[in-house]
């Protein structure tokens, strides 16, 4: 070895011990795979929900769609909180972390953050990301960190054994709530707009066309996403997303959202979206308003107001409910910028350890 | 003064045939006093500055309130800035301060009984004015109502010195009085000696970009100083020798500057990107901003939304492969309790810094105290052990960063490093280490690259023989996927598991590794000169400086005594019992209610004497001195004449 090809030898790796690792692995076990099947994503683990139960479903897209966006399963980390939709990433043959309750899209930020090359994704419940781990939730979406967040909402604690929680209607009698439940709900996609997300979605767990759709936008998606994913709790609140699954119901109380095309639903398309006298939107008979009335859904629009109007077009007991992407629109990612400080901070500074070590004012004292 | 002979030295001539002599002494120590938008603690600091590079040894301790202006001229308002210099080796800030500076009748009130009887007041006289003094209940003026008279009193009008000297400065009124502490600067840097040069260049740093405001400062420092020169208020003046320190090149550094140093030297050392993960609070925010200066070495700081936050984002850092780092306080470790168990179970390394202040709850957030010692230890559900460190003086908290780190990246665990506000604010001269000399932490650092199973599966859980540490797999590393969290892991797959011996196993296992740490850290450090002492006192964190002082003067005094200071709460060195066994008596100096002690007794069985204090303020080394002198003739019953708990260090 010449000495010349090493002016800087600070005993110092070589090269990141990061990327070295990463350039290993793919020295004894060939390039990435990135041509996958469905099968490919799974693991040897048992899958351990209740028969019946709606995350065996979302379960099983995920797996079908995720070859088609072509990411390695080294470079995918999924981490997730703590309740039954929780334990989803013991079941995907990928990095994982199942961590503690509420504190999943935390963690995914420092992960995010110092990893921008990886796709991470948050699995988390309507417990443990709109109760216990609220803030971080909202925390991650304001900064719009480059992770994907898929929110099982089932509308109760499942793993606890069926206590009421903060998407639950008023009233919902459950063990703890015996005489109904008195708090208001969340609605996730209200609050996820009002925390300045860039991209946020809605699907049903048993809609495996409409759920792989959001799930690919929001993959896609640079920034923070969030997907509420209605998940049927068979055990502890079965039945809670019939009213928008039954084929007739369906039709009548979900707007289907797709951008560019006018918000028309219902049998025949008997219904519409107009916007109300307050800047916000209302629902109407298409008959009897001007075709040119009826609001063009604009998915990308920067200002939230339309996309939060549109979230509070549904009631608690869930007529009227927007199902699809509310909101997509470019915003530079906290990663990114970060990365981008560090290359300023780099181009202008120089990282010499012994500098700074000795800093401004130093004095010698001679032997 | 305390000096010991001083010295008259032949008398110097000033400018209008002022003839004035020079005193010179072995040690000092000066207290600042003001209100807290006096600015004492800049005042403090430039004056260290000027010490450090004269090249005496100092420590310094700033004592301030919580409030960031509270209101002016109360007591509450008071912030004071200490500082010990010498002409030789010295561990501590001083136990009284030889000379008072106060800015105002507050700044007197709650400091003047600290000073010794004969100790040099300086008084600010313009700010004694009835409404002052009003404000702190002085119904007469104590300039004129001679109960200083135990005091050399010299009152001088600084302020409105000040204000003549920037009659000209174009600055009005209320902005040329806020270099009154410039002013006082200059003035206490002629009294000792003391180079200018220093602040000067720091105040046209400083005030860059208003030119103004750095030329009033500059104009008032030079004022002062020519004013000490000119007056006939002081006679004399002091000189105290540089000490002899190892050839070397040195600065000032405090604890939070030398923390944050060793925190980046880790990275440096390791080769890993950095990543703090952090929430402000007094008083570790500076560890904050100071990484936050350092982007060029690759090191990423998030402000987190709350303290969990912060720890959990360092530990999705560490799973990437980050050296992940989380700061705080003691409450801010309350809060991450639950994720620092979760470090723990998933075995993750993880650099947890505590800068320990006064508690319960928010508590005393500006003063010092080392009672988180038993949360770090236990402060968790379930059997959660984790390795604790903690250093002993400023300058050390550089080589226990790099220790904590060394620990944490070795075994993949995460560590607490117990600082305190007293270390972490207080500054000494520090002898600058060559990078290439610091420990070379490459070694902790061997990611996972190929499958260690049998069937050519990975293996998370399958351990290191010798550390117990679990292969680091990161994310990125083909064939390797696997998922890790808080439940219970079966040994070696690191698959869920509820079987009752896999759990008593995994909980032994955990335990049987940070208790292998152990291994490699050495002997317990004990200092016993001639190695016949009956008594020994052992401490842990800042209470070193104080321990030494104190054990010296005992010492001194021509008494024996040993003194031992743990690095390493847990574990603690593997011959620690076996040492506290060979003496008759242990005494244990805490600045909380006895948590070391309650751990030696139950560890060891051994008697240990606990003596504690939680004032917020550091040990005076007198008053250990004295405990130390009692617990040693009680042993021996021999009465020795010298009192140890007067003189210098
Ligand atoms: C700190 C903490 N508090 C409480 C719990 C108990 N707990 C586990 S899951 C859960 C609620 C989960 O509800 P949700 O997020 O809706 O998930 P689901 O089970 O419905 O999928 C609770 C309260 C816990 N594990 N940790
Ligand atoms: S309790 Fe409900 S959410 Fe949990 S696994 Fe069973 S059905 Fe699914
Ligand atoms: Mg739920």
């Amino acid at each position: 070895m010449s000495t010349t090809e090493h002016v800087h030898d600070l005993g110092m790796p070589a090269a990141n011990p990061i990327d070295a690792a990463i350039a290993a692995s793919v020295a004894t076990q060939g390039d990435k795979q990135t041509e996958l099947k469905a099968k490919d994503f799974k693991t040897d683990q048992e899958v351990r929900w209740c028969p019946g139960c709606g995350d065996y479903v979302i379960l099983n897209a995920v797996q079908s769609f995720l070859p088609s966006l072509g990411i390695a399963r080294e470079d995918m980390v999924i981490v997730s909180g703590i309740g039954c939709s929780s334990r989803f990433p013991y079941y995907m043959n990928t990095y994982g972390m199942h961590s503690i309750h509420g504190r999943a899209p935390a963690i995914a930020t420092g992960l995010a953050v110092s990893r921008p090359d990886l796709s991470v994704w948050v699995v988390t419940g309507d417990g443990d990301s709109l109760s216990i781990g609220g803030n971080h939730l909202i925390h991650a979406l304001r900064r719009n960190v480059n992770i994907t967040i898929l929110l099982f909402n089932n509308r109760i604690y499942g793993l606890t054994k069926g206590q009421y929680s903060p998407t639950s209607e008023v009233g919902k009698v459950t063990k703890s709530t015996p005489m109904g439940s008195l708090d208001h709900p969340f609605n996730p996609v209200s609050l996820a707009i009002g925390a300045e997300a860039t991209f946020v979605g809605r699907a049903m767990d048993s809609d495996r066309k409409g759920l792989t759709d959001v799930l690919r936008q929001a993959a896609e998606h640079e920034g923070t996403a969030l997907v509420e994913i209605y998940q049927n709790c068979n055990i502890f609140n079965d039945g809670a997303f019939d009213l928008l699954k039954d084929p007739t119901t369906g039709t009548q109380w979900s707007i289907p959202l797709v951008h560019g095309e006018p918000l028309v639903f219902g049998p025949d398309g008997a219904a519409c979206v107009v916007r109300d006298d307050f800047g916000g939107l209302r629902i109407a008979e298409t008959n009897q308003v001007d075709a040119a009335d009826i609001v063009v859904h604009d998915a990308h629009r920067q200002d939230s107001s339309y996309a939060y109007a549109l979230s509070r077009l549904s009631s608690q007991d869930l007529r009227y409910t927007p199902m699809g992407v509310f909101r997509s629109v470019q915003k530079p990612t906290y990663d990114r910028m970060m990365s981008e400080q560090l290359d300023v901070a780099a181009a202008e500074g120089s990282a010499d350890l012994d500098s700074i070590l000795a800093g401004n004012d130093t004095w010698t004292v001679s032997a | 003064m305390t000096a010991t002979d001083p010295a008259v030295s032949a008398g110097s001539s000033a400018p209008g045939g002022l003839v004035k002599s020079v005193v010179e002494l072995d040690r000092v120590v000066i207290r600042l006093a003001g209100d807290s938008g006096d600015g004492m603690q800049l005042t403090g600091n430039r004056f260290t500055s000027e010490t450090a590079s004269f090249g005496n040894d100092l420590s310094t301790l700033p004592n301030f309130p919580a409030e960031i202006r509270a209101p002016t001229g109360t007591l509450p308002g008071v912030s004071s800035f200490q500082l010990h210099f010498a002409d030789h080796d010295i561990m501590t800030p001083g136990d009284a301060p030889d000379v008072l500076v106060a800015m105002n009748p507050a700044a007197l009130k709650a400091n003047l009984a600290d000073l010794p009887g004969g100790g040099l007041l300086i008084l600010d006289a313009d700010e004694f004015t009835a409404r002052n003094l009003a404000k702190v209940g002085y119904a007469t003026n104590p300039i004129e109502d001679g109960s200083l008279e135990g005091w050399q009193t010299v009152s001088v009008p600084l302020t409105s010195m000040t204000l003549e000297a920037l009659a000209d400065s174009g600055l009005g009124k209320k902005e040329a009085e806020r270099s009154k502490n410039m002013f006082t600067l200059g003035l206490l840097s002629w009294m000792y000696h003391r180079p200018t040069e220093g602040t000067v260049r720091f105040l046209e740093r400083q005030f860059r970009r208003k030119p103004d405001i750095a030329a009033a400062n500059i104009a008032a420092f030079r004022a002062g100083y020519n004013y000490g020169e000119t007056t006939e208020a002081f006679a004399v003046s002091y000189e105290i020798k540089p000490a002899p320190m190892a050839p070397g090149k040195y600065r000032n550094i405090s604890g939070n500057q030398a923390l944050s140093l060793g925190l980046v030297a880790a990275g440096q050392r390791s080769g890993l990107p950095i990543f703090l993960g952090a929430y402000p609070i007094t008083p570790a925010s500076d560890i904050l901003h100071e990484l936050s200066k350092h982007k060029s070495f690759g090191i990423r700081t998030f402000q987190a939304e709350d303290e969990i936050a912060g720890i959990a984002s360092a530990i999705g850092a560490s799973f990437g492969g980050a050296l992940g780092i989380t700061t705080t306080s003691g409450p801010g470790i309350s809060l991450k309790s639950e994720a620092l168990a979760l470090a723990i179970m998933t075995e993750l390394p993880l650099v947890v810094i505590d800068v320990q202040r006064g508690g319960p709850s928010t508590g005393l957030p500006t003063k010092t105290e080392q009672s988180d010692l038993l949360q770090a230890m236990f402060g968790r559900n379930g059997e959660a052990p984790l390795p604790v460190v903690a250093p002993r003086s400023p300058g050390d908290c550089f080589d226990a960063a790099i220790e904590a780190t060394r620990i944490a990246l070795t075994y993949r665990t995460p560590v607490i490093l117990l600082s305190d506000g007293y270390l972490a604010n207080g500054s000494e001269p520090w002898a600058v280490p060559n990078s290439a000399d610091l420990p070379d932490l490459t070694g902790a650092v061997d990611f996972a690259t190929e499958p260690n199973g049998e069937d050519g599966e990975f293996l998370p859980y399958l351990r290191d023989p010798e550390t117990l540490a679990r292969p680091w797999a990161i994310p990125g590393t083909a064939g390797m996927q696997h998922r890790i969290g808080g439940l219970e892991k079966a040994d070696k797959t690191g698959n869920i598991s509820y079987d009752p011996e896999n759990h008593d196993f995994m909980t032994r296992t955990r335990q049987a590794k940070i208790d292998g740490i152990a291994a490699s850290i050495g002997p317990t450090d004990v200092d016993d000169p001639d190695g016949d002492a009956t008594v020994a006192v052992i401490g842990w964190g800042s209470t070193y400086g104080p321990i030494g002082a104190g054990v010296r003067r005992v010492r001194r005094s021509g008494r024996k005594v040993a003194q031992i200071h743990l690095r390493h709460l847990n574990p603690f060195p593997a011959d620690l019992g076996e040492v506290l066994g060979r003496y008759e008596r242990v005494v244990c100096p805490e600045m909380n209610l006895g948590q070391l002690a309650l751990l030696l007794r139950a560890k060891y069985l051994v008697d240990v004497q606990s003596h504690t204090q939680v004032r917020g303020l550091p040990f005076r080394a007198a008053e250990l001195a004295a405990v130390i002198q009692d617990v040693i003739d009680s042993t021996s019953g021999a009465e020795l004449a010298a009192d140890p708990t007067g003189g210098g260090e």
